[in-house]
């Protein structure tokens, strides 16, 4: 099973090595891991993608609560969110086939973002299913690099998650 | 007021009314160093960092309160690092102080730098790198205050040059600002409410009480539960003196080296009420073995603990003291003969045993310490059988008196931290038990002993081995005897001598009889070497990867 997790930390130096180092240390795997500060400067929130059954997850979220920089710690997937990821794909795109190209960029929302002689910069963000779908679309053309972003995700509706727990405002 | 950030942490220790910092100085610490010229805080000076680290363990484990240790940077800083993974795994509470390279040079491969905040980062409980002179103080604050608190543990300070040697505008500020630290001390009602019930239901109750009793102060209460629902109390290594040695309900520790009654009312017992306890492996032995019968209860300060080694019927997150103080009302004086008469049966049919045949046995010098100090003194022990032994055969009345390395296992804990103990308890008798291997990993301490003068008592069970090693090697490897054996060994009498310590060398209990008094009534350090019967086991045993029922007797 895989879990999303957000945790909100202090921003301070050295607060991505504890978390890093607490999943290498107990053996946890970390599919992704994005980062970033919040509206306040002070904190930071974090969108931890883990592998794992119950249990594990229940001592991922227990160690990571213990850990004095981590303010809050949320499963996000156990309930209604959005989650997105951002790609960017350098694929071969000979004069000819540009045309294929900007197809599939269209199906996908994607944006063409540079433009060398023999290649393309293609920009599309989503959630995993369509990250997916996106990078196999473009695989036939040559992909010669790829960079894509950790998850981000966030509740629905007017639920939110802040350093004093999830709430809703009336 | 302006102070220099080291005269402010100096300051800052005052404040937190420390009275003692054990620790041994270097270029990076010049400036806190200077600043303790003009403190009233007592400075020890050990031989070796680890002595500094370890006996502030100690005095922590003695007292209940912070220990305080400095090393300087890079070797100094790296000496310490055993000491802090003994505090850590053992919750012990400890702020630690090391100075760093200045600023500057940070991350540069500088004279003596290394990264003691990414060293020690898994065996702290937090640790700091110093880079704001004006935040020392808020941080020496949380220090104390997260070392101290929920589950205690050591709490590392790293400290520039630059930084402590700055001018800053102290104030000591009142409140800790950690936002995502808030330990939790009240169990939840309603799950305090089902273990009532669960103990109400129950036929054959075992309370399993480990550290956390004593770091809670909650023995009174353990004997009251254990008394008001006629329940038998087995011991970890880390909950031994948190229960009286003496009350009939008790049956020692249980585990690996665990009395074979404990391990068995474990195994029989419908209810396992386990309190500041972890459910470590030397304790569990092959866990689907372990209490196999029995609903369990588990009390711990730490929600990390519950659930990570057994599932638990009902968990209560707590400070073991105040959930038994909101479970005891709920609970009725039962009288559960039955179960106590089967416990009685063990107790009867598998006696702690040992044959005093074979020359001086370690079991005999440890019973015989026992009835001379009447249970009162504080023991430290090193690590090993002569750990063992101590465990099982002296019988502690009082909370904070065995100290012992307990998770970490670490040779060369038991001097240092008996000069801790012995320092932090001056009116009590404090003993060391160790052995020649463990003796030999800090002997430097002696010289810190006896530049302070402490009536410290040391008794070497003496079998010139690593003797737990050679057990196992006994046991696991068809007896190949492969580095156990010391073929080369002190004269461990004129090396006490050496270090202006009285010595005395016994091999027979007679002669141990005769000096036991003398050693008792000298005012300063005295060591005793006793040459045991070297290939004394440790028993019982329960075999690598088995359950706590098999016990090798
Ligand atoms: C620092 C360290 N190194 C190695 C060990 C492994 N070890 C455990 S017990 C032991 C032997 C201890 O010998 P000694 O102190 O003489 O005590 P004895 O077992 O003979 O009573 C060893 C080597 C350890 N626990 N700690």
């Amino acid at each position: 099973m895989r879990h999303t997790l957000s945790v909100l930390v202090e921003n301070n130096p050295g607060v991505l090595a504890r978390v890093a180092g607490l999943f290498s240390r107990r053996g946890y795997n970390i599919d992704s891991l994005a980062v970033g500060r919040t509206d306040n400067p002070a904190i930071s929130r974090m969108t931890i993608v883990v592998e794992g059954d119950e249990r594990v997850l229940e001592q991922v979220i227990k160690q990571l609560r213990k850990l004095i920089e981590v303010i809050k710690v949320s499963d996000i997937s156990r309930e209604e969110h959005v989650d997105r990821e951002l790609v960017l794909i350098k694929v071969s795109a000979e004069p000819e086939k540009r045309g294929e190209i900007m197809q599939i960029a269209d199906i996908f929302r994607a944006r063409i973002v540079d433009l060398g002689r023999r290649t393309m910069i293609l920009e599309c963000t989503g959630n995993e299913g369509k990250i997916r779908a996106f990078e196999e679309s473009l695989r036939p053309y040559g992909i010669k690099e790829l960079v894509r972003t950790g998850k981000i995700a966030m509740l629905r509706g007017s639920r939110y998650t802040n350093i004093n727990g999830t709430r809703e405002d009336e | 007021m302006k102070l220099t950030a080291a005269q402010a942490l100096v300051r800052c220790l005052e404040l937190e009314q420390v009275e003692v910092v054990f620790g041994l100085p270097g270029g990076a610490m010049l400036p806190v160093y200077d600043a303790l010229y003009h403190s009233s805080i007592k400075h020890v000076l050990v031989r070796h960092e680890q002595g500094a680290v370890h006996a502030a363990d100690g005095y922590a484990r003695a007292t209940g309160r912070v220990g305080v240790c400095m090393a300087t940077s890079g070797p100094g800083a790296t000496n310490l690092v055993t000491g802090i993974a003994n505090a850590y795994m053992d919750s012990v509470p400890l702020v630690i102080f090391t100075g760093q390279v200045p600023t500057t040079q940070v991350g540069t491969d500088a004279f003596q730098e290394v990264d003691i905040t990414g060293i020690t980062m898994p065996i702290t409980k937090h640790n700091y790198l110093v880079k704001d002179p004006a935040a020392l103080p808020q941080i020496i604050k949380n220090a104390f205050h997260i070392a101290s608190t929920g589950r205690p543990g050591p709490v590392l300070i790293d400290l520039p040059k630059d930084v402590a040697q700055a001018t800053i505008d102290f104030y000591y500020p009142e409140k800790v600002r950690l936002p995502g630290y808030r330990p939790n001390y009240q169990g939840h009602p309603a799950k305090i409410n089902q273990a009532a019930e669960l103990i109400r239901r129950s036929e054959r109750p075992v309370i399993y009480a480990g550290g956390g009793i004593i770091n809670a102060g909650a023995s009174e209460e353990l004997v009251q539960l254990a008394e008001t629902i006629s329940a038998p109390v087995v011991n970890t290594l880390m909950g031994l003196s948190s229960f009286p040695g003496d009350h009939p309900l008790f049956l020692g520790m249980l585990g690996l080296h665990g009395t074979r009654y404990a391990n068995l009312a474990v195994t029989e017992c419908d209810l396992l009420i386990a309190l500041g306890a972890r459910f470590d492996d030397r304790v569990t032995g092959k866990v689907a073995a372990f209490a196999p019968q029995a609903k369990i209860i588990h009390v711990d300060i730490d929600p990390a603990e519950i659930g990570k080694n057994v599932l638990v019927d009902v968990p209560i997150v707590g400070d073991v003291k105040q959930v038994l103080r909101a479970l005891l009302p709920l609970l009725d004086k039962t009288d559960r003969s039955r179960w106590l008469a089967r416990v009685q049966e063990l107790k009867e049919q598998y006696p702690l045993t040992y044959s005093r045949e074979g020359g001086l046995k370690p079991q005999y010098v440890v019973e015989e310490i026992y009835r001379h100090t009447g249970g009162e003194a504080v023991v430290a022990t090193d690590v090993g059988q002569h750990q063992m032994w101590v465990a099982q055969f002296y019988r502690f009345k009082r909370p904070r008196s065995l100290i012992s390395s307990g998770g970490l296992g670490a040779m060369g804990f038991g001097l240092p931290a008996a000069i801790g103990a012995q320092l932090a308890l001056p009116g009590k008798q404090v003993i060391l038990v160790t052995g020649d291997g463990s003796f030999q990993m800090n002997i430097q301490e002696l010289a810190t002993l006896r530049e302070q003068d402490l009536p410290l008592k040391i008794f070497l069970l003496n079998n010139y081995k690593l003797g737990m090693v050679r057990q196992l090697q006994q046991f696991y490897c068809e007896g190949r005897y492969m580095a156990v054996d010391f073929k080369f060994h002190p004269d461990f009498v004129l090396l006490a001598k050496a270090y202006g310590i009285k010595g005395y060398s016994v091999q027979s209990e007679k002669e141990l009889q005769e000096i036991l008094p003398r050693v008792f009534e000298e005012p300063g350090p005295v060591l005793v070497d006793c040459l045991i019967s070297p290939e004394e086991n440790v028993l019982p045993m329960v075999p690598a990867g088995r359950g706590i029922d098999e016990t090798i007797a």
